[in-house]
């Protein structure tokens, strides 16, 4: 934040003070700051505030069924051009919102910037593959089980990682993830076990066979395979919604405000922050194992870092901080190139031109983050406040409050 | 699994990763003057980032594009002077001439990229006092869009290698040759640096990126113009990372590539990191330092991927164990 001391771990307070007082001023992606933020459906937002709980409880329940018969019902206008087979293209839809509601717990919640994220999720593939491909002479384990075993193995690279750069300021996370999302392909390409571009064929997939004897989960049946990721996208959206309630979701959102108030507040912003980036990892490896089990075969080739700014652009364009933000931006990144095939060769291109014009004019996305977090205090404290006043003049004058 | 891990790794092909001391021993010398060679093109693209996140405190990501807008440069001017895949053979003062030409051509791309980059991209930003994330988000984004611009522009494929001159023996140390390209790169970059060193530290210039690096606000309530001297900055940057292209199509024919400056711009970070980010001769001396340890590192491990891996590795150590680099003093307190 010193605009002298460079890295250091703890900033001089002197220089410091203009700085943050500079900074917050202006309002991060997904902030709830003092300035109102609307996204574009911010209407849909308070409308959707104001209707009662059965209500919303329906109108989820109807998107719920809406999204898993999505690759059935396959919409004329929606589907995808020929060539790219429509459930499967649900699928890797389904693939980048999981993969961006992780990332969203790391660059929305706590205001981390990791720009190697394919790395985790490159982690978790190679997890998935190595412990079910016929080509590995590791363990053999069933295919669900790779699931956890590749959470866990990302999360502990996840902690490596952080623990080392989350002293510093945020922006050495940035760079050191752009590394890591580049040295994990070239540890692919050099260590013979990890099997460069060869890769590993036959990676697992769920147990279950149709009549024909053709397998449940084969590689180009992309409906059972939508169906299991949109599963656990939607167990992994209650989760990361509870943590974002939790504590534990406070101190994320006092971090990304403002970390040295929250520091001086006293949440241990140093452990928050690994802990987002470990879950945020874990993310990443769980929908690496998703994936790499529904293609089937994992190399080095696949795992491009600049595929991890496309992830970025997804939590970007949905709204960082905003998990059903996360979800429509990851779902648009995915569709958008296999919808429109004669764009798909630009779509780095269009993307990094979104990333910018989005931050410079616009830097909350599709949809803002929430701000109720905030507002919950504010009630709160109005309530706190007004029971307190009560409270005062029944001493005062004598009078029962009505 | 894990005695299964250990024992399969290294059964299954021995030569992925040696610690060859014979090797290392023998090659001693040619790894370092090419690694002091590289370490210098590192430097110069390193001053870039230094100067930036001195005066910005700013992670300028889209400088490894502002290097390879300069190696565009170099390479159409080459181009366009009919330099082909083998030297041809010129006198020294034509081969002096060509050299300066492809490098103010370089210079001239390279600080026009960084000045649009700064007018178009964070100016706004800076207007309405963007957080630190957003700057961050936009400068990889601008990286992006620079990159993928020049991919569409030219494909996929790193250009045709054209040669400026063949390197000429001009002294041996311990029996190992040093060519006259190594030197020029060398003495060029440290000249550079020196003026660089001396310019922030003496000229008026140079006092104003001193002074907003130590405290912007007060800059400007002392009359310093922030805007002009962050733009000067960034073309100050620019015109480094100019003559960097200049010589790494010079060392590195064949690496005028789209993506080409992706993993340099990550190690010249690391260099700048390892020297101390925000101090100018920290810059030289993790340039310097980086390219030896790389260079040393690949021949101990016996690939020459593992120079990348080195790099990374020694980002990740130095922050883990000294954040403040070898030299530590930063832009703002360097003595005039």
């Amino acid at each position: 934040m010193s605009m002298t001391d460079g890295p250091t771990a703890l900033p001089g307070a002197g220089a410091d003070q203009a700085a943050a007082d500079r900074e917050s001023k202006g309002t991060p992606p997904g902030s709830s700051a003092a300035a109102p933020r609307r996204g574009w459906f911010a209407g849909w937002s308070e409308r959707w505030q104001a209707m009662p709980r059965q209500q919303q409880w329906a109108l989820l329940l109807v998107v719920v069924v809406l999204a898993y018969l999505l690759p059935v019902i396959d919409p004329p206008l929606i589907s995808t051009e020929p060539g790219n087979d429509f459930p499967l293209a649900c699928q890797t839809m389904a693939i980048y919102a999981l993969v961006a509601v992780g990332l969203n717990v790391v660059i929305g919640y706590a205001g981390l910037l990791d720009l190697g994220y394919i790395a985790f999720f490159a982690v978790g593939s190679y997890t998935a593959a190595m412990l079910t491909s016929p080509d590995s002479t590791f363990l053999k384990i069933p295919y669900l089980w790779t699931i956890p075993v590749a959470m866990a193995v990302t999360m502990f690279f996840g902690v490596m990682l952080g623990v080392p750069t989350l002293r510093l300021r945020g922006d050495y996370l940035a760079i050191v993830t752009l590394g890591f999302g580049e040295i994990v392909r070239i540890l692919a390409t050099i260590i013979p076990a990890m099997k460069g571009q060869v890769g590993f064929q036959n990676v697992g997939h769920p147990p279950g066979v149709q009549s024909n004897g053709v397998p449940v989960f084969a590689n180009s049946n992309g409906v059972p395979w939508y169906w299991l990721t949109l599963t656990i996208l939607i167990i992994v959206l209650l989760l990361a919604g509870n943590l974002e309630r939790s504590r534990v979701g406070r101190s994320w959102i006092a971090i990304r405000e403002d970390e040295d108030a929250a520091e001086t507040m006293g949440v241990p912003t140093f452990k928050y922050k690994v802990w987002a980036f470990a879950i945020g990892a874990s993310i990443g490896g769980l929908s690496g194992a998703l994936y790499s089990g529904q293609v089937g075969f994992v190399n080095n080739q696949k795992f491009d870092v600049v595929t991890s700014i496309l992830f970025v652009a997804a939590v970007v364009l949905g709204g960082a901080g905003n998990k059903v933000g996360a979800i429509l931006g990851g779902a648009i990144v995915a569709y958008i190139p296999l919808r429109f095939t004669a764009i798909a060769d630009y779509k780095y291109l269009i993307f990094g031109l979104t990333l910018c014009l989005i931050m410079i004019f616009r830097s909350h996305g599709l949809l803002a983050a929430r701000q109720r977090l905030l507002a919950y205090g504010r009630h709160a404290y109005a309530a706190v406040r007004s029971s307190h006043d009560a409270k005062a003049k029944t001493a005062l004058g004598g009078e029962a409050p009505s | 699994m894990i005695p299964t891990l250990l024992t399969l790794l290294p059964a299954d092909d021995s030569s992925w990763i040696t610690f060859d001391v014979p090797s290392l021993m023998q090659n001693f010398w040619s790894a370092t003057f090419d690694g002091l060679t590289f370490g210098s093109i590192y430097a110069l693209v390193a001053l870039g980032y230094t100067l930036v996140y001195g005066v910005l405190n700013l992670i300028n990501f889209a400088h490894s594009e502002v290097f390879i807008m300069g190696c565009y440069g170099v390479f159409f001017t080459l181009n366009f002077l009919g330099f082909g895949p083998s030297a041809p053979n010129l006198s020294l003062g034509s081969i002096i001439v060509n050299l300066l030409l492809a490098l103010i051509v370089a210079m001239v791309a390279s600080a026009l990229t960084a000045f649009l980059l700064e007018r178009l991209a964070y100016r706004p930003l800076r207007r309405r006092n963007a957080p630190r994330l957003v700057f961050l988000i936009t400068a990889i984004g601008a990286s992006f869009t620079i990159q993928y611009t020049i991919f569409l522009v030219r494909g996929p494929n790193p250009e045709a290698a054209l040669t400026m001159f063949r390197p000429r023996p001009i002294f041996d140390v311990f029996g190992t040759i040093v060519d006259s390209q190594q030197l020029l790169i060398v003495i060029a970059a440290v000249i550079m640096m020196i003026f660089v060193d001396r310019f922030i530290s003496t000229s008026r210039t140079g006092r104003g990126i001193r002074a907003v690096a130590q405290d912007p606000d007060t800059a400007t309530l002392m009359g310093v113009n922030k805007e002009r001297i962050i733009v000067t900055t960034f073309v100050i940057g620019g015109i480094l990372a100019g003559a960097a292209a200049l010589f790494y199509v010079m060392k590195i024919p064949s690496g005028v590539q789209y993506n080409g400056g992706f993993i340099l711009g990550i190690k010249a970070f690391a260099a700048a990191v390892l020297g101390g980010i925000g101090n100018v001769r920290g810059a030289l001396v993790g340039g310097l330092l980086l390219g030896l340890i790389g260079n040393y590192g690949q021949i101990l491990l016996g690939n020459s991927q593992w120079t990348d891996v080195v790099a990374f590795v020694v980002l990740v150590l130095v922050l883990l164990l000294r954040p403040e680099g070898i030299l530590g003093t930063s832009l703002g307190r360097s003595r005039a």
